[in-house]
């Protein structure tokens, strides 16, 4: 595998508002590679300097080896999906998706084709001559997609292309985008905020924060071993515990928290150090009696049932909520108990803590 | 019962009240309509003597006054012509770049809307005479070229409110450059606003007197003609040529609305 699009120190600015901050990224060809974080992180405008809408204040980006900084979009071998469709209003469906073809020159007999090709790849046989007001939500969608794929370029962006459909049709649209991305074996990258899509369709995300790329890796890494507190909490639920190593031995690490002790186990932390532990409500158990290593010690609050699992909320004595997930079916403990929150060492995940390093030194500062 | 007695009432009153609306609107129009076939050959062609369809004949024998109607409508093909360009490149332009000022420039566009059309006409003659540009047919169309370019950034602009500009960069990102994408993107989807400009700044331009009066030198269009022969009671051959125009531009809007709502329809999202 080779990169086929790379971001090198990209910078973007919107007058004094730096919206891409030094962004390094490599694409592997044949990915599906997505851009995910809250809206204003960057993204999209990470995308659009990609298909050449907007043009970066520094840094470069190489597609296919060639630096396409100074090309107009339709002298780059990329195509988009629009997040509204940006279907022509005014074409037919098949005039709208022979468009990038007609502009190419290509001639009419192959163009017929081919769009009979990809409209039958797309399940809209049929709908030829209908214009775009006369469709759904989905089917523009799919139109948007065969629009962009007819010219077969190598890399496909997509800007929160499922943004507008409902839950049910956004669902079955993930899972067709999937296969027609094995299918057709081009690199796609993909921005979304939602992450439950990105860990579904992805073979690697990228976290973006505030313009920084906070971490890149497989659905998996991002999940199971999240290296930023914002990674951590914007990806799936989690409990997040903040407080001072107090023993730490052959990577097992005991943190002093408000309320008690808890423990996790990593590598380069330092004694005393600030930091902050998150732990999945999937990976948290309770005991009836205190837990050699832990103290810690909540009262049952209520439980939420959701289908597959129960949730349980907790509270600590300082008034945090934790939040823990029990099979359905299980026997739980009533609302109002006291119990012992605990879990598995290697279940923590600890991470560093630049945004307390103030709070570190405060403390560190003897008291007048 | 009442009730219902009420509710014919009410339908009753709703349909004398559009009737009257409609006589209101029409009956001036009609009049015009009818007196253009009245066989009365004496001053001031009101009294009713008979009809006859003579006036359309001899029209074509009143020169001066076709030569007037012909200047109207060179006037106006070519000033519609000129202010459409001006007025749909104007409206993208404001429409798509963000400036300093832009604001104003915007506020500033109705300014020749609301100053009465009197003040315009001895502003463009003083101009005309400023920079010594003989009076006639050039000064007639610049001046409505001026009053007209307005209207059609208006109307374009209307247009522009409901555009999403991300199809320009489809089509961009398609392989069409930026001048293929005005003609196969822009046009045909404000096509509709761009008509309905045009075709407000050619009836503006038919039947302006006031600021035509003003810049006209020795050229007469076709109102100028009329108000001329009012002193004298308006001709029957005036009314003559009035009906054939309102005739013409019945035709126009019959066409063009069929073919607007066909736009229209497709181009609905």
């Amino acid at each position: 595998m080779s990169s086929i699009v790379q971001l090198e120190g990209v910078n973007k600015y919107f007058g004094k508002n730096h919206v891409v901050k030094d962004l390094n990224l490599s694409v592997e060809e044949g990915e599906f590679l997505t851009l995910l974080g809250s809206s204003g992180c960057g993204k999209t405008t990470t995308l659009r300097m990609i298909a050449g809408f907007e043009e970066p204040t520094s840094g470069s980006i190489l597609v296919e080896g060639q630096a396409v900084e100074e090309k107009e979009p339709f002298e780059r071998n990329v195509n988009t999906v629009f997040q509204s469709y940006a279907l022509f209003p005014h074409k037919t469906i098949y005039d709208n998706i022979a468009y990038g073809l007609k502009m190419k020159k290509v001639p009419r007999p192959e163009i017929a084709q081919r769009v009979k090709e990809i409209m039958a790849l797309v399940q809209l046989t049929g709908f030829e001559e209908r214009y775009p007001s006369q469709l759904s939500g989905g089917q523009k969608q799919r139109v948007a997609i065969a629009r962009a794929l007819i010219n077969r370029p190598r890399v496909l962006l997509l800007d929160e292309p499922l943004g507008a459909l409902d839950l049910k049709l956004r669902k079955q649209m993930q899972l067709e985008l999937k296969r027609l991305q094995r299918k057709l074996n081009i690199t796609f990258i993909y921005v979304t905020h939602d992450q439950e899509e990105a860990l579904t369709m992805s073979d690697r995300i990228a976290v973006m924060h505030d313009g920084i790329l906070d971490q890149l890796g497989t659905p998996e890494e991002i999940y199971e071993q999240p290296q930023t507190k914002f990674v951590a909490t914007f990806i799936g639920e989690t409990n997040i515990f903040e407080g001072n190593i107090k023993e730490l031995a052959m990577g097992r690490v005991a943190v002093r928290i408000e309320n008690g002790v808890i423990r996790g186990c990593g590598y380069g932390f330092s004694r005393n150090e600030y930091i902050t532990v998150s732990v999945r409500p999937e990976k948290m158990r309770f005991s009836p009696v205190p837990v050699k290593g832990f103290q810690l010690e909540a009262q049952v609050k209520d439980y939420v049932y959701v289908g597959s699992v129960v949730k349980c909320i907790a509270v600590l004595q300082n008034g945090m909520e934790i939040k823990m997930d029990r099979l359905a079916g299980e026997e739980l403990p009533e609302p109002g108990s006291i119990i012992h929150p605990w879990w598995e060492e290697k279940d923590a995940v600890l991470l560093h803590n630049p945004e307390n390093q103030v709070l570190e030194m405060i403390d560190s500062m003897p008291l007048v | 019962m009442k009730r219902k007695k009420r509710e014919r009432n009410r339908k009753r009153l709703s349909a004398l009240f559009c009737a009257l609306v409609y006589l209101f609107l029409f009956l001036p129009i009609s009049v015009i309509v009818v007196n253009s076939m009245n066989a009365t050959t004496s001053k001031p062609y009101l009294s009713w003597k008979g009809f006859t369809l003579d006036w359309y004949v001899k029209l074509f024998d009143n020169s001066s006054l076709l030569q007037s109607f012909g200047n109207t409508m060179v006037i106006a093909i070519v000033s519609t012509l000129l202010a459409t360009v001006i007025g749909t490149l104007g409206a993208v332009g404001m429409y798509r770049y963000k400036f300093k000022g832009k604001a104003l420039l915007d506020g500033l566009l109705y300014i020749p809307v609301v100053i009465p059309e009197i003040v315009l006409g001895i502003s463009l003659l003083t101009i005309f005479a400023l920079v010594d540009i003989p009076r006639g047919m050039l000064t007639l169309i610049l001046a409505h070229v001026t009053f007209c370019v307005p209207y059609v950034i208006f109307n374009v602009r209307a247009r522009l409110a409901g555009y999403d500009s991300s199809i320009e960069e489809a089509s961009l990102d398609l392989g069409a450059n930026r001048i293929r994408t005005f003609f196969e993107i822009t046009l045909p989807v404000l096509a509709p606003g761009i008509a309905g400009g045009a075709l407000l700044a050619f009836t503006l331009s038919i039947d302006d007197v006031i600021i035509s009066y003003f810049v006209n030198g020795q050229t007469k269009t076709f109102p100028l003609k009329v108000m001329e022969s009012i002193k004298s009671g308006v001709a029957p051959d005036v009314n003559a040529l009035s009906t054939l125009i309102l005739l013409g531009t019945i035709v126009l809007v019959v066409l063009t609305q069929s073919d607007l709502l066909k736009i229209k329809k497709k181009v609905k999202r």
